[in-house]
């Protein structure tokens, strides 16, 4: 199949970018990537520079792979990430637009390749049980419960690839700050600190610069592991509508 | 040099409780004044990091990805050994510890194994009390699944996600001390070369991956958690990104590298379906829990489907050969992964492969679809159900266990294997050798220390699947926190150390010339075409099956592209900027003079053993012959330069629990 590919270029983070076109030959069997990896080739042939994309596991999992293709986080295929999508998706002739995550917490680096360090210091913030190697007990002494622990599972699946933020609007990282919260707080290891850890995290979030969560859902529909909105429901009832309580963290 | 293992005296079972409880410890107040390197945040770094931060040692952590959460262990999906034997069936850690050395094939080190062991049951504890959201049954309680080359059920899982989660606990306990600022994180950060001061590893020399800068960083010890190097083979289950150049810089720089022969080729994959392929996706090992494997009996068949004109449902029940349960009766479909492996090469080198490339057998999941679905509707008081009710009942089940695998064969296969049966071929997958370590994880360079898939310490020749796992986090959360103290216990009164200090501006200095060089060759082809040559050289000749004639053939064609290399490669852009390119240049480069080592190395093996099989070592049936009179030693190579030959150092195995026997899983 014959593609052509607007692709934004971006030498470096304090460079201006622009969409340039590329012409590409694909299979329909190849991923999306692979597809970027033959024209990067071309171009390397050519003693162009290749586009620089961001990618590692292949397999969905790791959140590395981060770009809008054709205007969506991840692309047009529901509950799949860029890595997972495949060419029999698109059509022969189709002009694909690749652009890189937008949000001015995501600093562009180079072409699709952004900083998403802002989500690591929203977990180191407290997005962690607070117990030390060594400290803990059976691990069958607390019994939990199949479908709690399965609804902390679906809330732990989080890649932590920030979709939900390109998605957005307002680039709020909500839905990925509800699903660290809710995986912790729906067990009883992680109840404890349940309060403090929401509100800080939800504190770094804003310092880092994303936005505030208007209800929009848009993270929804485009986050690769199907993270649902109940989570910043159940963030909002449960941990910050005490905000002004006593366990406020200052 | 000799190799001394440092196995403590005593007892096997209290050797390490009577060792831990007599080893020098660092006092509080002097923790403070020492630095730790730890390069990696996979398992085996994360843990190890985040455990050190917690005992009060300076760290600085490293990871070339640009988060730590990131690391290839993510991507783990089957599960996690622990001898709990909550499943009451007969586990214990010395069934774990004797499953985990024959699953290896007597290459071993007894010590580490049994440690590895009894470590295991602490491993779920911590993983739990972090938050990991393991698989439960109805009454609340840790779920478990049996995997190959064992007969009781021990692996914890959390869904096909196992990995994933265990990563975030580790990823988590190390956020929580970055935040506490014990830990000092430094990602896309990669380490280009170790440096010595003495003799003893203080530092290394990292590439800033988004200015291009080269950094030195410097402190007591370091610590590499860096992973296994199956990239070389450029096709694998591995990530992208995963490759050798750390601890080869560490060979380099005198550490021995054990075993590189002893590579993991995993039964369960995706076949390859074009040259344009960039990694081959996993299908997890739980899967042979219910499925079977097979091919047609009959090359007519298998000719018909590879050509399309039939399809794995066409073929009768007397037509198919289901050949790991004829071959193998008593672990059937649950045979290691060494030995599901050769023998589905041998299925498709006899003509029997179901893809049209040839290379595919089928796994499938009609049998347990039934099984399934029959007592699922016993369970609901149906007495008389329909063929379509018990497939759909069953189909669920299946899905609930497997639902996220499926998923991903369909997005990649385009086929849906709830209803046409897998295809699927052995793949690359794991290394189990690595820098050479003893007993406290140190290298034979004072102050190295090698964790996770980066050292070579516990599979032998043939890993047991969701023991990778177990033993990244063993050696980072319960092992090397405590083994350190070994040789820190010495440095209390050593000064810090300044990175500006003559072996460090000297190693810069070499990286620097080493980066210029390669950008500078301004060649005519892509690193790319370099890596997927190397890999097809290995694939071929140093793969599933290995001989002499081969190995030497692919020493010579690995040379002469080594040489091509440095004269034709094409790096574009510069040194000083974020360059993915000259990144995978210094990888494939490394990857280009360890490939030759594994090659020499399995020449130098004249046995058959676990993930190592030499045709010339073979038993009439086509099993693997090993040869405990000769090769019951570890080989650990010594890199002498460029040019010159790797000196063998040999650690002979002392078995003084187990008997060496043929491994028989018939
Ligand atoms: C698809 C797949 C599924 C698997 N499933 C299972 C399973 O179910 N059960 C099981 O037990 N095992 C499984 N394994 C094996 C297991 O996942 C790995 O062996 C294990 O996770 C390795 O962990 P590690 O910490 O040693 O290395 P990795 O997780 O590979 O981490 C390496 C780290 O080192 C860093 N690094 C490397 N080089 C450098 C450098 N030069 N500079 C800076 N940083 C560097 C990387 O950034 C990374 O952080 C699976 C493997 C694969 C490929
Ligand atoms: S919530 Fe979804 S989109 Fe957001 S980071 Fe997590 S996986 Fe990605
Ligand atoms: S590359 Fe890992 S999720 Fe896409």
């Amino acid at each position: 199949m014959k593609l052509t590919l607007k692709i934004w270029r971006q030498k470096s983070l304090k460079e201006k970018g622009r969409f340039e076109t590329y012409k590409v030959e694909a299979n329909p069997h190849m991923s999306f990537l692979e597809m970027l990896d033959v024209l990067n080739e071309e171009l390397i042939a050519k003693k162009e520079e290749p586009v620089v994309f961001e990618h590692d596991c292949r397999e969905g999992i790791c959140g590395t792979c981060s770009m809008v293709i054709n205007g969506e986080p991840h692309g047009p295929m529901g509950g799949t990430t860029a890595c997972q999508l495949h060419m029999r998706h698109f059509k022969d002739g189709e002009t694909i637009v690749i652009e890189p995550f937008r949000a001015s917490a995501f600093p562009v680096m180079k072409d699709l390749a952004v900083d998403r360090s802002a989500l690591d210091r929203i977990i180191q913030a407290g997005g962690y049980i607070s117990v030390s190697t060594g400290a803990a007990q059976d691990a069958n002494a607390v019994p939990i419960d199949k479908d709690t622990a399965g609804h902390s599972f679906d809330a732990a699946a989080c890649i932590g690839c920030g979709a939900c933020v390109a998605a957005c609007p307002n680039a709020s990282a909500m839905l990925f700050v509800s699903a660290k919260v809710s995986h912790l707080a729906l067990l009883p290891q992680g109840k404890v600190e349940a309060k403090r850890r929401a509100q800080a995290m939800v504190k770094q979030m804003d310092l880092e610069g994303f936005g505030m969560c208007s209800n929009i859902t848009a993270c929804e529909a485009e986050c690769p592991k199907g993270i649902s909105v109940e989570n910043i429901a159940r963030l909002n009832r449960e941990y910050l509508s005490s905000a002004l309580g006593s366990e406020t963290v200052a | 040099m000799s190799l001394d293992s440092k196995t403590p005296p005593g007892p096997l079972a209290e050797k390490w409780t009577r060792y831990r409880g007599t080893m020098n410890l660092v006092a509080p107040n002097n923790k403070r004044r020492i630095d730790i390197i730890v390069v990696g945040t996979g398992l085996a770094g994360a843990s190890a990091a985040a455990t050190l931060g917690e005992l009060g040692y300076n760290v600085k952590c490293f990871t070339f990805h640009d988060s730590p959460r990131r690391a290839h262990s993510i991507a783990a999906q089957g599960g996690i050994n622990a001898a709990k034997n909550y499943a009451n069936d007969g586990d214990s850690v010395y069934r774990l510890f004797y499953d985990t050395i024959k699953g290896g094939d007597y290459r071993s080190r007894e010590s580490n194994v049994y440690r590895l062991a009894e470590v295991s049951r602490n491993i779920i504890d911590q993983a739990v009390a972090q938050g990991v959201p393991f698989a439960r049954d109805y009454g609340g309680l840790l779920d478990n699944r049996s995997f190959g080359g064992v007969q009781v059920s021990r692996t914890f899982y959390a869904r096909g996600q196992t990995g994933q989660q265990l990563l975030l606990g580790a990823y988590q306990a190390l956020s929580r001390q970055i935040a506490l600022g014990t830990v000092e994180m430094y990602n896309r950060h990669e380490m280009l070369d170790l440096v010595l001061v003495d003799g003893k590893a203080r530092g290394i020399i990292a590439r800033n991956l988004v200015t291009g800068k080269l950094e030195r960083f410097a402190a007591h010890c370091v610590v590499l958690g860096t992973g296994g190097y199956s990239n070389v083979f450029y096709l694998s289950t591995n990530a992208m990104m995963c490759n050798v150049t750390a601890a080869w810089r560490a060979v380099r720089r005198g550490a021995y590298m054990a075993n590189p022969c002893f590579t993991q080729i995993h039964p369960t994959c995706i076949p390859q379906s074009g040259d344009y392929q960039s990694k081959l996706t996993l299908m997890s090992e739980s899967l042979r829990n219910d499925g079977r494997v097979w091919v047609p009996k009959k090359k007519e068949d298998a000719k018909a489907i590879r050509e399309g004109q039939k399809t794995g449902r066409d073929i009768a029940e007397e037509d198919r050969d289901y050949f790991l349960e004829r071959r193998y009766p008593a672990f059937g479909n649950l045979v290691p992964r060494d030995v599901a492996s050769r023998a589905s090469k041998t299925a498709c080198d006899e003509g029997l492969g179901v893809a049209p490339t040839g290379l595919a057998v089928f796994l499938d999941f009609t049998a347990a679809i039934e099984r399934y679905g029959k007592s699922k509707a016993h369970s609901m008081g149906m007495h008389d159900p329909s063929p379509e009710k018990i497939r759909e009942l069953g189909e669920a089940v299946i899905s609930e266990k497997y639902g996220n695998l499926f998923e991903m064969y369909e997005k990649i296969t385009g086929e849906n294997p709830y209803k046409m049966p897998m295809k699927i071929y052995p793949a690359v997958h794991y290394t189990m050798g690595g820098l050479w370590v003893d007993y406290n994880l140190e290298t034979n360079i004072p102050g190295l220390f090698a964790t996770g898939e980066c050292n070579f310490s516990d599979h032998g020749a043939n890993r047991l699947g969701a023991s990778a796992l177990m033993q990244g986090l063993a050696d980072g959360y319960f092992v090397l926190p405590y083994t350190i103290g070994q040789f820190l216990s010495n440095e209390i009164r050593t000064p810090k150390f300044s990175p500006d200090a003559k072996e460090f501006v000297e190693a810069e200095n070499q990286t620097r010339e080493r980066l210029e060089g390669m950008i500078n060759i301004k060649g005519s082809q892509s690193v790319e075409s370099f890596h997927r040559r190397l890999g097809k050289i290995m694939w071929e000749y140093c793969g599933m099956a290995r001989n002499a004639d081969g190995l030497q053939k692919a020493r010579k064609m690995i040379r002469e592209l080594r040489e091509e290399f440095y004269k034709d490669v094409f790096i574009p852009g510069s040194t000083e900027e974020y360059n993915p390119e000259l990144e995978k240049a210094q990888r494939v480069a490394d990857f280009l003079e360890m490939g030759e080592l594994m090659v020499l190395d399995a020449l130098n093996r004249n046995e058959s053993c676990g993930g190592h099989f030499r045709e010339e070592y073979q038993s009439e049936e086509g099993e693997a012959q090993r040869n405990d009179a000769d090769y019951a030693f570890v080989s650990a190579w010594e890199y002498k330069g460029w040019e010159a030959e790797p000196v063998l150092h040999k650690e002979e195995l002392v078995f003084e629990n187990i008997e060496l026997k043929t491994r028989s899983y018939k």
